[in-house]
């Protein structure tokens, strides 16, 4: 038998992509095995969800009444604790699935050198990226649904529309774990996590979350802009508040194209890690 | 071929006396933090920083000075209270995994005691370090905040011992914590998010205490970060009274000399089995 | 091009593994046929676990050719991997599972339905001794139960090929035979095993032909009663002495006495076909060791003389 032959084999679309071996098609087996481990670490999911709330509960009692209005979007006043909601349901989607496909992910791969046993099985690289990524995106839905009963329970969103605001938070969350586990394959050691927090704290705080862009001075409101939690964030708002516009589009485009670029970044540069 | 010659070896058999031994695993994490200093940079001095950005200057422009803030400009009346809340973060950050590797991962701990240095001079020279690592930064982010326009009186400088102080009080029950864990530190995840993040929030930083509902007020009380941030502010505003500086400065120094105690006993447990 | 003849598992010929500008492999050749235990022998650094790997279908080959169960691993990763069992050099465990998950989780990764899973995970825990700890965490287990719980997990498609790598590294001496128990017993339902190691007691007591590596290179293949009779002679006879009178007993002649001898820093080593005459010609010479001691010639004095006694990383 020759070694050399060329593939001639009908390979799908993903696949052609990929190079052969990324794909086993049992990315649902690793989500198993979270499900499995995820038993023992309820009381942390759990602590996923207080989070937000504690946000949500300081801005009720405390920030809202420091400032009681602000403009949102379209121009209207809007209490400042119905501004903030939306913007805390998008940054702890996007912090909930960084820390997943961080911290998370590289522990396994480098301490608990977990990938190496899973690679040796007929399940590839882009397997073990889409199943943790589903993975944090099961977790995701959960707090965005639940985040989402609070925030309407406090009869802080008012369009009909507002029920959007969870697939829009998965989308979010979807985005940020394939970007976040594309970076986590660049990491040497833990120290390096320093860096993620240096990229993330600042969109936190920066991307119109707390305050409107209009605070910004001008220049600076065009880098806010580049901020993939910026649309997160702006794509939310507009939803709560039922004040759609066409540039919603653009907002929703570009976190798709994070997203996928991220999981393909994601799965090829494991491949260069693990399989060398 | 060497000849083999008869035994010449001799032990310097020299046991260090206590503050020079901690002084020595002081001048060992200084070692490492040449080596690694600006992989911290971020977490311990732009954290703060752009903490006080964000809320001083940001959601500060929509604040009108009132009774509230002590009628000052928010900016201004944050930046003693983030002084603190970044010892904590320090403090805390510090405190936990740093030392249960030191147990766990990187096993230090047990070369260190190896040698003549005891459980408590290691535990002396991590506290010792810890309060040089949030001293230093508190003069980073006063520093800054200063050419940021968010200081108006060099009362602030008496802040910083208010700051390291409540670091010292967060970080001993958590160094005590780290010394008890023997799983992968799952417990500092409860840690930050059900005692550091809901402290940071309502413990009068952002916003007065009074706000918060009648009930929460004495929960407030247990708060080390309430009382450093009553202390720093008092420090940098003036007008602070002997009895509630002294309370606060006894419920801080009660709480380290709790951890302090604490953590000794789960040194010595863990390290001299 | 060479092709694959009946019953040869793994061929490879000319492989090459390079790492920038590191060569981990160098161009070898190797065939291992159906139902044989083979061994790669070598010191740290030698190239055995980078040809495993490739082996195992998780590093590309840099050149060459390399065939596992008459297939190409760069083409048909998943599928090779489907049929083989992996061992690593370190355990690589899943921590956050009991010993049962363990099992159960990596054989779901197989496509194994959970009936089968969970039928076969009470199967292999009794084949490893670990049924009672059936549902502890991995991590407090002894050295011996994870390497064995490692080897039961490799076992859970029912692989045609065992590829272990340093398998007893760490381990006590009971834990080591225990080992060597399980694995004859695969060896005897059929199972092809290849293993790297650097004792030279496992690889005689396990491998039915080994190769020896040594900076990147196989120096020597064969059976190892064959390699010993090649690189050694039947019998070695170890000479002590009191500091400083070695040297006199060189001075002496003791080295005419034999074909080859070895002179270490505590003793000499005379490599002769008959231990006692060589001892009594040696004290009719007038040369009188402090102590002496005639044994068999093993694979460790083939390996030391093949790959030198320097430490090589």
């Amino acid at each position: 038998m020759s070694t050399t032959q060329t593939d001639t084999r009908v390979v799908s679309p993903l696949l052609r992509i990929a190079p052969t071996g990324m794909y086993a098609r049992r990315a649902r087996m690793l989500v198993e095995r979270s499900v499995l481990v995820s038993r023992k670490m309820w009381l942390i999911i759990l602590s996923g969800f207080f989070e937000p709330l504690f946000y949500l509960l300081a801005f009720q009692v405390g920030f809202g009444k420091l400032v009681e209005t602000v403009q949102g979007p379209g121009g209207q006043t809007m209490s400042y604790v119905a501004f903030v909601a939306p913007a805390l349901l998008a940054s702890s989607a996007m912090n909930g699935a960084v820390y997943d496909s961080t911290f998370n992910i590289f522990f396994k791969m480098r301490y608990q050198r977990l990938y190496e046993g899973v690679l040796a099985t007929p399940l590839g690289p882009l397997d073990i990226a889409m199943g943790e990524i589903s993975w944090a995106l099961v977790r995701g839905v959960l707090y965005a649904v639940a985040f989402f009963a609070v925030v309407s329970g406090m009869g802080l969103v008012t369009s009909p529309w507002a029920l959007l605001m969870v697939p829009v938070a998965i989308l979010i969350a979807f985005a940020f774990a394939a970007i976040g586990m594309a970076a986590t394959t660049w990491i040497r050691s833990t120290t390096d996590f320093g860096l993620i927090q240096l990229v993330l704290i600042p969109m936190f705080l920066f991307s119109t979350t707390f305050f409107p862009l209009s605070v910004f001075p001008g220049a600076v409101q065009v880098i806010i802009q580049i901020f993939p939690l910026y649309h997160g964030v702006e794509l939310m708002r507009g939803l709560a508040t039922g004040v759609l516009d066409p540039s919603m589009l653009g907002h929703l485009a570009y976190l798709v194209v994070l997203a996928v670029v991220g999981m393909l970044v994601a799965a090829r540069r494991l491949r260069v890690l693990l399989l060398r | 071929m060497p000849q083999v010659s008869a035994p010449t070896t001799q032990a310097t058999g020299r046991v260090v006396r206590s503050p020079h031994a901690a002084w020595l695993r002081v001048e060992g994490h200084w070692q490492w933090y040449r080596r690694h200093w600006h992989s911290t940079l971020f977490s311990s001095i732009a954290q703060p920083i752009l903490f006080l950005v964000a809320m001083g200057m940001g959601f500060g422009s929509q604040v009108e000075p009132s009774e509230a803030t002590r009628n000052l400009p928010y900016l201004v009346y944050l930046a003693p209270a983030m002084l603190v809340v970044g010892a904590l973060q320090n403090a805390v950050g510090e405190s936990s995994y740093p030392v249960l590797s030191g147990f766990k991962w990187q096993k230090d701990y047990w070369a260190v005691t190896a040698t003549p240095i005891t459980p408590g001079q290691l535990l002396a020279g991590q506290q010792i370090w810890i309060a040089l690592v949030i001293g230093f930064n508190g003069c980073a982010f006063v520093l800054i905040a200063t050419l940021l326009g968010a200081v108006q009186s060099p009362g602030i400088l008496l802040s910083l011992l208010a700051m390291v102080l409540t670091g010292m009080a967060c970080s001993a029950p958590v160094v005590a914590l780290a010394a008890t864990v023997t799983n992968d530190g799952n417990a500092f995840n409860g840690i930050f998010r059900f005692v550091v993040m809901p402290m940071t929030l309502f413990s009068g930083t952002f916003f007065p205490v009074s706000q918060l509902p009648e009930w929460a007020q004495p929960v407030v009380w247990l708060s080390p970060l309430w009382h450093g941030t009553e202390l720093s502010r008092a420090a940098a505003f003036g007008g602070a009274e002997f009895g509630p500086v002294f309370g606060h400065v006894a419920y801080l120094v009660g709480l380290f000399a709790l951890g302090i105690w604490l953590a000794r006993w789960r040194f010595r447990r863990r390290l001299v089995v | 091009m060479t092709t694959v003849g009946d019953g040869v598992l793994v061929q490879a010929n000319g492989l090459v593994k390079r790492f920038g500008e590191f060569t981990a492999v160098g161009g070898i050749d190797v065939a291992v046929r159906k139902g044989e235990a083979f061994g790669f022998l070598g010191p740290n650094g030698a190239g055995k676990s980078s040809t495993m790997r490739m082996v195992a279908c998780v590093s590309p080959r840099t050149e060459g050719e390399l065939s596992v169960l008459g297939m190409d691993p760069d083409r048909d990763g998943p599928r090779i991997r489907a049929r083989l069992g992996v061992v690593p050099q370190l355990d690589n465990l899943d921590t956050e599972l009991t010993v049962r998950q363990n099992l159960q989780v990596y054989g779901r990764y197989f496509g194994l339905s959970r009936a089968t899973v969970r039928a076969k995970a009470t199967e292999l825990m009794e084949f490893a001794q670990l049924s009672e700890r059936a549902d502890d965490e991995v991590e407090p287990l002894s050295g011996g139960m994870k390497r064995r719980l490692t080897i039961a997990r490799s076992l859970v498609n029912d692989p045609e090929l065992l590829l272990l790598d340093e398998p007893t590294t760490g381990l006590d001496p009971q834990a080591r035979h225990l080992l060597w128990d399980k694995l004859y017993r695969l060896k005897q339902q059929g199972v092809t095993l290849i293993i790297t190691t650097h004792f030279m007691d496992e690889a005689e007591q396990l491998c039915d032909r080994l190769v020896v590596m040594d900076h990147s290179r196989i120096v020597a293949e064969g059976a190892p009663s064959a390699l010993i009779k090649q690189y050694s002679t039947r019998e070695v006879l170890e000479l002590r002495f009191n500091p400083g009178e070695q040297q006199d007993a060189l001075d002496n002649g003791v080295a005419d006495l034999v074909e080859r001898i070895e002179v270490l820093p505590d003793r000499l080593l005379l490599y002769t076909e008959n231990g006692e005459s060589t001892l009594e010609t040696a004290h009719a010479k007038g040369i009188r060791p402090l102590s002496s001691l005639v044994r068999r010639s093993t694979l460790e004095d083939v390996f030391l003389r093949l790959t030198g006694r320097s430490l090589v990383d």
